[in-house]
């Protein structure tokens, strides 16, 4: 079964690359295969930029509070307008990167390190171990994560620092779950076994054996993790439970900006940042997905 | 069979239980003492005082103890009562189900009903522009945040262009049908009121297109990869070898197979639809359960909060089992496992 897909899709795969030879330059073809990861790749870049270095670019200081300056649209002046304080909406927003990007970033890294030690030790050790780590596991999985973590949020008071405590409880398990059926596979695999007769430990093993073989897959969901992570944070912002108020953040400026359909800069302009950096780490992770696993190139 | 449902049953009740267990210690870690609270610095300075208080609420009892009468109380239907709205959680919770349950029901049915045909067309005409058109929809959908898609939406279509109703479930000057349902689509058909079942549904559009965005772009997505997977397969050529027409290959042999891993998603999707209205009943002030919720996490309301949490996480529970049932109805290989 297995096999006659692996020839048939050989076969596919073969027949289109001679149907695209004759016609397409080398640059034409990374670009098709290569195109939008490096486009998502750039957007993605350009933003950490902005991020690390907002205090040079930014034209205002992002809490300078005008109120004779309300409400402006854009202008040379303000190059995307005011908001309900006289706050440059420019300024803020490239404030907002750092808050969002070292966020979801974190988060995801420190989510992804527990769920993958979780979902690992767990197929690794099997028994007992596993079936209390992967029940415990769907625990938390059996609760709608934005509504855990808005619980969790609004429990421990509102802030940076307890939002990003809020999200790490509901992110790892999905790492968890991913890491176990990767460590699953590779578990009976010969090497694993030729490393176990020589005599490595159950840690080595698993660390500089298995880990690097199952890798793949989880850089794809970590990538396309950190967009998600991007739009609960500012969701959990937006709803007052992110960051406290006056810190520039892009959930938050969208919900400062709701009532002013008249003045529509307010809202519009952090929702377009959120939307791109989202963009570019889901055409990120596509591309990687897409390198790692040639079979779903085609598609 | 018999014993596959069971099996299902018992986990997802342990699960329940077990999701009982961590909303009530997520309350009673709350950093903060509720007594001092709701006493007032005053009244909190004199120990007999609170100690009174912190027996009258059971506070003083040890930590098990407390859950268990937890326990007990949720098995009556007493989810607590709401410190700002002063009304038992359960009651709130029945009143804005409704809202919340036609909102999410008619968003997933938009979601299938475009989101399917939608792949299925991407998949069979690749890189058309059905194709590329499919991709860019589902593009926005998942990398935009609901709650920004929705103010977009009030701003072009109420506010520029105005040919969109406001945010609500009606017009303030329309009167509500006679409630038997809860659900304005559904009363205003028993009540036999056109004009009033018209103004529901032109009132659900923008706010049920804005919830499922997310989901259709999903939708679209999976059902195109899980059709192209199974256009590859071999008995898909055997078919088109022994001569079949295109569309009975495509909707006799490869569909059927292609929507198994839909049917999964779509059931996951209803559930993440009905608990994820917070932002868009928030932004189109529609008054259901995610507003209710919106609204207790800002005024730190912890009873609704948890209320809420544990009956979200048991609608969770409850589509995620039809689902898992569901699908062994569909794939019976899945017993045998």
């Amino acid at each position: 079964m297995t096999e006659s897909v692996a020839v048939s899709d050989a076969v596919q795969v073969a027949a289109a690359e001679y149907n695209i030879a004759p016609s397409s330059t080398k640059g034409q073809r990374w670009r098709r295969r290569y195109g939008l990861a490096a486009i998502g790749a750039a957007i993605i870049v350009i933003w950490m930029l902005v991020a690390v270095f907002a205090p040079w670019i930014a034209p205002y200081k992002p809490d300078l509070v005008d109120v004779t300056q309300r409400l402006l649209p854009p202008s040379s002046l303000h190059w995307l307008g005011t908001d309900a304080l006289g706050r440059d909406v420019l300024s803020r927003l490239l404030y907002g990167a750092r808050v969002s990007l070292f966020v979801s970033i974190i988060v995801v890294l420190l989510g992804a390190a527990f769920g993958i030690f979780v979902g690992g030790v767990a197929a690794y050790a099997g028994g007992w171990v596993e079936h209390g780590l992967m029940r415990f596991t769907d625990l938390v999985l059996c609760f709608p994560p934005i509504i855990l973590a808005m619980a969790i949020a609004a429990a421990l008071g509102i802030g940076t620092v307890n939002t990003m405590i809020a999200m790490l409880v509901v992110w790892w398990p999905k790492f968890a779950r991913l890491a176990r059926g990767l460590v699953l596979v590779q578990r009976h695999q010969e090497y694993v076994e030729a490393a176990h007769v020589i005599g490595y430990g159950p840690g080595r093993v698993l660390w500089k054996h298995i880990m690097p073989n199952a890798l793949g897959p989880l850089i794809v969901l970590i990538t396309l993790d950190v967009g998600h992570a991007i739009i609960v944070f500012a969701g959990l912002s937006f709803l007052g439970l992110g960051v406290v108020p006056p810190t520039p953040e892009w959930g938050a400026m969208v919900s400062e900006g709701r009532e002013l359909v008249e003045q529509w800069w307010c809202a519009t302009f952090a929702g377009l940042a959120i939307f791109t950096v989202v963009m570019g780490f889901n055409f990120l992770g596509d591309g990687i997905r897409d390198w790692l696993d040639p079979r779903a190139r085609r598609r | 069979m018999l014993r596959y449902v069971s099996n299902r049953l018992l986990t997802a009740f342990g699960l329940a239980l077990f999701a009982t267990l961590v909303v009530f210690l997520i309350t009673s870690l709350v950093p903060g003492d509720p007594i001092i609270a709701m006493l007032g610095d005053l009244a909190a300075s004199k120990p007999e005082i609170v100690a009174e208080y912190r027996a009258k609420w059971g506070l003083d009892l040890p930590l098990w103890k407390q859950y268990w009468i937890f326990l007990t109380r949720l098995f009556h239907g007493d989810l607590g009562m709401s410190i700002s709205t002063q009304r038992p959680v359960l009651a709130d919770i029945m009143q804005y189900a409704p809202a919340t349950i036609e909102l999410g029901t008619i968003a997933f049915v938009l979601s299938i009903v475009i989101g399917i045909p939608f792949g299925i067309v991407a998949a069979i005409k690749r890189d058309s522009w059905v194709d590329h058109c499919a991709r860019f929809v589902s593009l926005i959908g998942v990398s935009s945040p609901v709650f920004w898609l929705a103010f977009i939406a009030l701003t072009v279509f109420y506010g520029w262009l105005q040919i969109a109703p406001g945010p609500g479930r009606l017009d303030p000057i329309d009167f509500p049908p006679p409630t038997v349902t809860g659900s304005f689509l559904i009363d205003s058909l028993v009540a036999g009121d056109w004009e009033t079942f018209k103004a529901a549904l032109y009132h659900l559009v923008l706010p049920s297109l804005v919830l499922c965005a997310a989901t259709l772009g999903l939708i679209t997505r999976m059902t195109r990869a899980s059709m192209l997977e199974t256009l590859g397969q071999d008995y898909v050529r055997v078919a088109r070898a022994k001569g079949l027409k295109e569309r009975a290959v495509i909707v006799g042999h490869a569909l059927p197979n292609a929507l198994i891993p839909v049917i999964t998603l779509a059931g996951l999707a209803y559930a993440n639809l009905l608990t994820g209205t917070v932002m868009t009943e928030t932004i189109f002030s529609w008054p259901g359960l995610g507003r209710y919720t919106f609204r207790s996490a800002l005024s730190l309301d912890l009873p609704a909060i948890m209320g809420m949490t544990l009956i979200f996480a048991i609608v969770y529970l409850i589509i995620n089992l039809l689902v898992d049932l569901s699908y062994a109805l569909v794939d019976p290989r899945v017993l045998k496992r």
